[in-house]
């Protein structure tokens, strides 16, 4: 097995970070692109020993090219990221003192929460409550759509939560600094911002891990308590599917019960 | 650990920082015993911090200023700055593809270069950034034409006949003027001078440095043969291609 860097690896590397955050089946696309431009050998099947190639020659330096799932459609995403948890040294040098408080404020609001989001009127009432320098509501909105333009929140019907990137970079640092307020789903045991949880015994699934682990179950009970699960159960679609999954968020908006907390 | 002190004789440059004095006069000698002193765990985490400090820049395309490197990151190891450039520099090279490359020899910025083998379609983003590429090739373009150097009105100009105009806001590039004038100055794509003697000041645009090194003005001939509003004539260039085929553009 080829440890070794080749271009190929390089070039992909070079437009992974271009993009910041990669879909899945964009990244199969690339993988198959770059092997082919600089002649490395290539399986279509082998994207992650690819990937484990670079990331052996990063760890040295404390990156590496990781695998998340969205918690909207399930699907796999690649992104480069940084193992150091100590900071948000990414955004720092981005944001100013103020904007940067405001971040870690709404995603104190995002993280404590049960549906993993934060209302706009939420965030825009924190902005007036900065330690560091207040902030008025036109820049606290332009603040806003900064940290979504930069793929840091993503934003639905006006209220915001984490951004699949944000969550694969931060993830190190969300559990070291928030510990045991912070969920873990039940079925992957990754980070969960945004969860059905079981009323009963407490325990928290990703939406798309709710899918899939109650697929076609007339009657779902929770995996810990066996209590009757409360929630409606969103519908997956394939993962790899060309088709955006948009039945989730539908069910969520029609529902009566709904999949959040009140 | 590493003192602060005045350099004393001839540094490699001249530096106005003390900071700067001390980590760039120190010898190769002198480096490798303060290398001695430091536990390599430690240094090896600073190359990484450097190298990390230096893509999120890049990635903004804001060039690096030395000043800023040894303030923001090399820090307490000025005594070995020279190692730790070294080997984020040969990272850089073998994981990533990129050179680190020094852009204004007098102020001491640098960027990085991609120095995997140019495509001819490197067409795999596709987003807002396409079309500000499009935008500045234009411009690049006809600043070649001209000479190299063309009045900021002649520009506007010619972008109304493409129907970009910077007092309206565009659809795509929003405040066109801004990118212009501001973005791609910054990132050192362009360049905005005020023309002398002139009043009211008027100002001209160049080719940046990282014009210069990013793309070739082979690159730009082809281009402008095949595009009349940039002043080319669809095919007349052909002689000008051929005579700049053998020589270094």
């Amino acid at each position: 097995m080829a440890t070794q860097m080749t271009d190929g690896h390089r070039r992909f590397l070079q437009v992974l970070m271009s993009h910041g955050i990669m879909e899945g089946s964009v990244a199969r696309t690339l993988h198959r692109d770059c092997c082919e431009i600089h002649k490395v050998y290539y399986a279509h099947d082998k994207l992650d020993d690819f990937i484990n190639v670079v990331n052996i020659h990063l760890q040295p330096f404390f990156m590496q090219i990781r695998k998340g799932m969205s918690e909207d459609d399930g699907r796999t995403y690649y992104a480069l990221v940084n193992l150091a948890e100590t900071e948000i040294s990414k955004m720092a040098s981005d944001y100013t003192e103020n904007e940067l408080e405001l971040f870690r404020k709404t995603m104190d609001v995002i993280i404590i929460s049960e549906s993993g989001f934060a209302s706009s009127t939420n965030i825009l009432n924190l902005a007036d409550q900065l330690k560091t320098k207040k902030m008025k509501k036109k820049e606290a909105e332009q603040v806003l759509q900064n940290l979504v333009q930069e793929k840091w929140l993503s934003e639905r019907d006006g209220e915001y939560t984490l951004h699949t990137r944000c969550i694969m970079e931060m993830e190190q640092y969300i559990l070291s600094n928030y510990q045991d307020l912070v969920r873990k789903c039940n079925i992957c045991h990754s980070l969960a911002i945004q969860s059905q949880v079981c009323e009963t015994c407490g325990i928290g699934m990703h939406l798309p891990c709710a899918g899939k682990y109650f697929k076609a179950q007339t009657e779902p009970h929770c995996p810990h308590c066996n209590e009757f699960w409360p929630h409606e159960i969103p519908e997956i679609n394939r993962p790899d599917s060309q088709l955006p999954s948009s039945a989730p968020r539908e069910r969520r908006r029609t529902s009566s019960s709904g999949t959040r907390r009140r | 650990m590493a003192q602060k002190r005045r350099a004393k004789g001839p540094g490699p440059s001249q530096g106005e920082d003390p900071d700067e004095d001390y980590a760039l006069s120190q010898s190769a000698s002198q480096v490798q015993r303060n290398l001695e002193r430091l536990s390599p765990a430690h240094v090896d985490q600073k190359v990484s911090e450097l190298v990390q400090y230096l893509l999120v820049k890049d990635q903004k395309k804001i060039p690096i200023k030395r000043a800023d490197i040894l303030k923001n990151v090399i820090k307490d190891y000025r005594g070995v700055y020279s190692e730790i450039i070294k080997r984020a520099g040969r990272t850089l090279q073998q994981v990533f593809g990129l050179q680190l490359m020094e852009i204004d020899p007098k102020h001491h910025t640098y960027i990085l270069v991609s120095i995997l083998p140019r495509l001819e379609v490197d067409n795999l983003k596709q987003d807002d950034c396409t079309a500000k590429l499009g935008l500045l090739t234009v411009i690049l373009s006809f600043l070649f034409m001209k000479g190299n150097a063309a009045k900021e009105s002649a520009v506007w100009e010619m972008l109304r006949r493409l129907r970009v105009d910077p007092g309206v806001r565009h659809e795509v590039f929003g405040d066109v003027k801004k990118l212009v004038t501001e973005e791609f100055v910054r990132q050192k794509y362009l360049e905005y001078n005020r023309i002398p003697h002139t009043d009211p000041p008027e100002f001209e645009f160049q080719w940046g440095a990282r014009a210069a090194k990013e793309t070739s003005k082979m690159q730009i001939l082809r281009f402008v043969a095949k595009v009349p509003a940039c002043g080319g004539a669809g095919g007349g260039e052909n002689r000008t291609l051929k005579e700049g085929e053998g020589s270094d553009l």
